[in-house]
């Protein structure tokens, strides 16, 4: 625990601890959406961006942020338009990030190491101008998923019925995409681009085990985001194992927790015969 | 003087195929119109043009008075589609969905307040499912899932209702509670356009039909009257609509009701 007296592990849990808050808050509207590899795809492409940022001396950061948002709007352009097509040309979006972000960076000095530092994370060497960036962008995100749950939460179930009623569906789609944009390139410090996606998924997937309405899937999500991405800092500096996969281990040993939990809590009511359950308040207390 | 619901001359359909030919059609305040038809005749894509969901290719609509393409005043129409949309990766609970219908009087912006809440609540008492409003939705069959939508769709204290099939596959339980909840919404001077597969429960309600075949308007005045064992209250239709009639241009006419006009 002492070594949590040095700055740098303090940031790496400060940094780790805002995005286990940001990527469950825009992840449940993802997976509501039955789009839980999109955050995989962005990640993809926004390796490209940093490969960008190498080569350019620029802030990889900052390419990342701008070339992933680029293929955020874009992707949702294709959603919108092609019911066929779609699910090619992501896959075409998606290789063209990863190679184009293999080749950019390997073009750069230092090549190696960085694309292990961004593929992986690197959190131990957050900066604390990084933790401002995080920080604010992270912000960012979780307000705007919490202002705008019942439109996100309306467009994200119902997409023609959101349009019905006069929501501005289009812009609140390319809103939702710019933010699992900055949500994956925020994370990509921590758990790294390829494991960026399971920080939005596998929260949401463990709360919904044992939840049973849209609020309380998205509260307990967002308490395991944290509890996965502090819990993963403290262990991997104590076992000296790597934070970002530790944390994704973690989060979906709390999944493994939840599904079992949930379906014998689900078995224990039908038994005691008080099936369909009618007066149980929607959130649900885990048990662990 | 204006209608609810004007169009003229329409034409619409996706990717190049048009679906609807040309429909002129108008619904004045206070009608209920029931849009009957095969499938595949258009009758579904007519409402959903109507509301914007599909695209126009020729022709006017006119929603309470104002050309669809700068109407605004959403709030003012409460759509029930035919299914609850594909998104249900996540639980959501019946008090959830319902509460959406609000958005379009609220404003995106404005978190809900208790006219919201009492909203939600007298839109479930109305469809009978107060008791369900904090199960999840997955939960609930059919017909109670289809009630959920209508309550959706009332939460938003609309002036029309446009409902996509409200009847398929439901049961018959269900199918009252909404038949009453709407003869409840057209009593309050309500405007409805529904389209259905048949009459059903609904009957008495309807004041105006509307048979849609191959993207025209086929037929148009009072809904046709039951006669033989149809007219009977307690008649069950169990037998298979439409493939015995092969020139027919609507299933909801079965043979006996054809003849009696």
């Amino acid at each position: 625990m002492e070594l949590f007296a040095f700055p740098y592990m303090q940031r790496a849990l400060i940094a780790a601890v805002i995005i286990g808050l940001a990527a469950p808050a825009i992840g449940v509207y993802l997976v509501q959406r039955r789009l839980s590899l999109i955050g995989d795809g962005i990640g993809h492409v926004a390796l490209t961006g940093v490969g960008v940022g190498l080569l350019t001396n620029t802030s990889p950061v900052l390419t990342a942020v701008l070339v992933s948002i680029a293929g955020a709007v874009g992707v949702e352009l294709i959603r919108e338009r092609g019911r066929t097509s779609g699910d090619l040309a992501l896959a075409m979006l998606f290789y063209g990030g990863i190679a184009g972000g293999v080749l950019l960076v390997g073009l750069s000095k230092d090549s190696s190491t960085s694309l292990m530092q961004y593929l992986f994370g690197s959190l131990l060497t957050t900066s604390a101008e990084d933790l401002w960036v995080i920080g604010g962008l992270g912000a960012a995100v979780v307000a705007v998923m919490l202002v705008l749950r019942p439109a996100l939460f309306a467009l994200c179930n119902d997409e023609e019925y959101a349009k019905v009623s006069g929501l501005p569906v289009r812009t609140l789609n390319i809103l939702l995409a710019v933010m699992t944009a900055l949500t994956v390139t925020i994370a990509m410090r921590t758990v790294g681009l390829l494991l960026v996606s399971a920080l939005m998924v596998v929260p949401v997937a463990a709360a919904q085990q044992v939840t049973r309405g849209f609020r309380s899937t998205m509260t307990l999500g967002i308490v395991i985001g944290v509890g996965a991405a502090a819990g993963g800092v403290l262990i991997s500096a104590e076992a000296d194992t790597a934070p970002g996969a530790t944390t994704v281990l973690l989060a979906l040993a709390v999944f493994v927790g939840t599904a079992v939990g949930g379906s014998a809590m689900r078995r224990f009511r039908r038994r005691s015969g008080d099936s369909p359950v009618t007066s149980e308040p929607p959130d649900v207390v885990l048990h662990a | 003087m204006s209608f609810v619901v004007e169009t003229e001359h329409l034409a619409a359909g996706y990717d190049g195929r048009e679906i609807l030919r040309d429909v002129s059609l108008r619904v004045t305040a206070g009608d209920v119109v029931a849009v009957l038809g095969a499938n595949g005749s258009g009758k579904s894509t007519l409402i959903r043009t109507i509301l914007g969901l599909v695209p126009t290719l020729r022709g006017g609509i006119e929603l309470f008075g104002a050309p669809q393409k700068r109407f605004r005043q959403w709030e003012r129409i409460g759509y029930v589609p035919q299914r609850l949309g594909a998104g249900s990766g996540v639980p959501a609970t019946v008090g959830e969905v319902v509460a959406s219908g609000r958005l379009a009087r609220r404003g995106i912006f404005r978190l809900p307040g208790k006219v919201d809440k009492t909203a939600v609540r007298e839109a479930l008492t109305a469809v009978g499912l107060l008791d369900r409003i904090d199960d999840p939705v997955a939960t609930l069959s059919g017909g109670q899932q289809q009630r959920t939508l209508i309550a959706r769709a009332l939460a938003g204290q609309p002036d029309l209702l446009v409902l996509d099939e409200p009847n398929a596959g439901v049961d018959a339980a269900s199918q009252e509670a909404f038949a009453g909840a709407l003869t409840r919404f057209a009593g309050d001077g309500g405007t409805i356009l529904v389209v259905l597969h048949e009459l059903g429960p609904l009957r008495q309600l309807i004041g105006r039909a509307v048979v849609v075949h191959d993207g025209r308007i086929a037929h148009e005045g009072t809904p046709p009257e039951p006669a033989g064992h149809h007219a009977e209250p307690d008649h069950e239709h169990l037998h298979p609509h439409a493939e015995e009639i092969k020139p027919a241009i609507c299933e909801w006419a079965p043979t006996e009701q054809t003849k009696a006009y």
